[in-house]
């Protein structure tokens, strides 16, 4: 960590600079937190307030309503029993989906740096390759695929569909990370007798706890915040939270309920923001080391 | 791999056979074996279905006749399709430059040893956490000209004012980039930042010495110092730019009219909705070749060429 400069420099060149500097900051971090601090606000306050105008005042009449209403009563189309649905099936695409995608994720990695197996390189290059292509480019066959097989549509499809796009992230993660790992190690390991899957259970696993913590947080956030997975490859009885979301905004007929609907997309951005705010440096990490390290 | 090649017989030398090597290896090759099959249906195989559906006359079934470049010529005659593609290079021109010229503002204001930074890094970047159709709806209601921003500034005493882009045909894909640029602007601040804490504390005062000013050593000297971290941030962006879709169909439905239509909305849209896979499947096609082509480059130098243990 280096200082900008000395220390003793700077009390001269305090005044106008530093002002000017906190200034632009905090100008920027209203601007980033103001449509959070709408949403909010719209979301305690009753409809009547809100065709008054004043987005960013606060409620005069604070209510939970839209929350609760949001939570178990809005309506998608025809169907009004709330985010609630969206939240639980994200749930049950999550779970498995993040732990599927990180162990195969690890076992990829792991196979890349340690051992040496004909063509795995080339492998490699394509899927990472793979990761920069847009997903338009495969939905299509896939949808064909898992219509033959008999699984369009159901919570293994978009459960499949999730960890074959986090191939590429999950591998290249865990691959850099255990190249990362002395090669004694494995060495080591190796001259006791360890085969390929009690040196990755016993020696390399028990390492990898840093790597799976920002693979999680990286899942999750990921897997939670997906639209267009959900909305083609779930099916209507496990639609996820983003996909519901959409709808319970674009469905309604008459007056916009907007305190509902920003009750509504409180709830679903909410998963990912307390990951956000409870995994800090983490998360930053988790980003960084899909793209920077290379 | 060649490191890799080195370091195997040292392993296993003294008593190598080949079918010793045969044997260890196996259940490494097996452990791969599910990704190789992903990789070979889905990365290769649905790539290649996909542009080969492109040069069929298919519709709401797949048919596997051949009509040539037929698609591609109804493609580039269609509205829709030219609007996305026009949008496309708006929301990315703007959108890359705008995260990069905010975050690194956001990254060098951070870095002048600030009070409560942590606080500050966490606020500007708590956007990327969110999803996309979190973003839209939230700045759809944010900048609706009934009861929102515009309302808000009129009741102020301004009654003038205007500010009606997400209903503007002319404007409406601006808007979009508001809300990309105030999503992804914390993520390029986290790199750049990343990039200046690594910069030599002797150069600030080299600097120093020969009275060059701050703003100077940052553009001439921290800027190129930083070029890898931008070309990794512009990356990261590019890659969200050409999967935006959930934004748009979340904050204007690719509207008014078709004036924030993007690619991989025309794509969905016609596989999906509009029984039209073939003209589908040629508009994902030229998204891929778009891509390819820009990014190849980039990738190949970046992994391919560095492959294996560098320690």
């Amino acid at each position: 960590m280096n200082t900008i400069e000395p220390q003793g420099c700077r009390p001269r060149r305090l005044t106008v600079g530093r002002v000017g500097v906190y200034a632009f900051l905090l100008t920027a971090a209203l601007f980033i937190l103001l449509p959070l601090w709408i949403m909010i606000m719209t979301s305690l306050k009753p409809m009547d307030e809100i065709r008054l105008g004043n987005i960013v005042a606060l409620p005069t009449a604070l209510t939970f309503e839209a929350w609760s209403k949001a939570w178990s009563s809005a309506c998608t189309g025809l169907e009004c029993n709330g985010i609630s649905v969206g939240f639980w099936n994200s749930v049950r695409i999550l779970i498995p989906s993040v732990a599927l995608s990180i162990i195969v994720g690890a076992i990829n990695g792991y196979a890349l740096s340690f051992w040496r197996v004909k063509g795995a390189n080339v492998m490699f290059g394509v899927l990472l390759l793979g990761a920069f292509i847009p997903y338009q480019v495969f939905l299509y066959p896939l949808v064909r695929i898992f219509s033959m097989t008999g699984i369009y549509n159901s919570l293994l499809c978009i459960i499949l569909v999730h960890v074959i796009f986090g191939l590429p992230t999950m591998t290249l993660l865990f691959r850099n990370y255990y190249l990362g790992l002395p090669i004694e190690l494995f060495k080591a390991a190796r001259i006791d007798g360890g085969g390929f899957w009690s040196i990755f259970f016993r020696v390399i696993l028990p390492m990898s706890t840093p790597m799976l913590v920002v693979a999680t947080i990286l899942q999750v956030t990921g897997i939670w915040n997906d639209f267009i997975f959900g909305l083609t490859f779930a099916g209507r009885q496990n639609l996820p939270m983003t996909v519901q979301l959409n709808n319970i905004v674009h469905s309604t007929q008459g007056e916009r309920a907007y305190n509902v609907d920003m009750a509504a997309t409180m709830l679903a951005a909410l998963v990912p923001l307390v990951v956000y705010f409870v995994s800090g440096r983490w998360f930053v990490r988790g980003i960084a080391a899909g793209a920077v390290k290379g | 791999m060649d490191t890799i090649s080195i370091r195997a017989p040292s392993i296993s030398a003294p008593r190598a056979t080949v079918r010793h090597r045969i044997r260890t290896r196996l259940p490494a090759s097996l452990a791969l074996l599910p990704t190789a099959l992903v990789v070979l249906v889905v990365y290769i195989g649905c790539l290649l279905w996909t542009v080969r559906l492109s040069f069929t006359s298919s519709a709401l079934l797949p048919k596997l006749d051949w009509v040539g470049l037929a698609q591609y010529s109804r493609l580039f005659a269609n509205d829709r399709f030219l609007t996305s593609a026009e949008n496309i290079l708006i929301f990315g021109c703007l959108f890359i430059s705008g995260c990069l010229i905010l975050g690194f503002l956001l990254a060098v204001f951070i870095d002048q040893n600030v009070r409560g930074e942590s606080l500050f890094r966490t606020v500007f970047l708590y956007p990327y956490a969110m999803s996309f159709v979190v973003t839209g709806v939230a700045w759809q209601w944010f900048l609706n000209p009934g009861l929102g921003l515009q309302k808000l500034v009129r009741d102020m005493g301004f009654p003038n004012f205007t500010f009606d882009w997400l209903v503007n045909q002319d404007m409406a894909i601006y808007t979009i980039v508001i809300a990309g640029i105030w999503h992804g602007a914390g993520l390029t601040m986290a790199i750049l930042l990343a990039g200046l804490r690594g910069v030599d504390g002797d150069l600030w005062k080299a600097a120093r010495v020969d009275g060059i000013p701050t703003w100077r050593v940052y553009i001439s000297v921290v800027l190129p110092l930083l070029r890898p971290m931008i070309v990794t941030a512009t990356v990261l962006l590019a890659t969200g730019v050409v999967k935006l879709y959930d934004l748009v169909v979340a904050m204007t439905l690719g509207g008014p009219g078709i004036a924030t239509e993007v690619p991989a909305k025309f794509v969905m849209d016609h596989l999906f909705e509009r029984n039209n896979i073939a003209l589908g499947t040629a508009a994902a096609t030229i998204m891929l070749i778009a891509v390819v082509s820009v990014l190849a480059p980039w990738v190949y130098a970046r992994y391919i060429r560095s492959q294996g243990r560098l320690g």
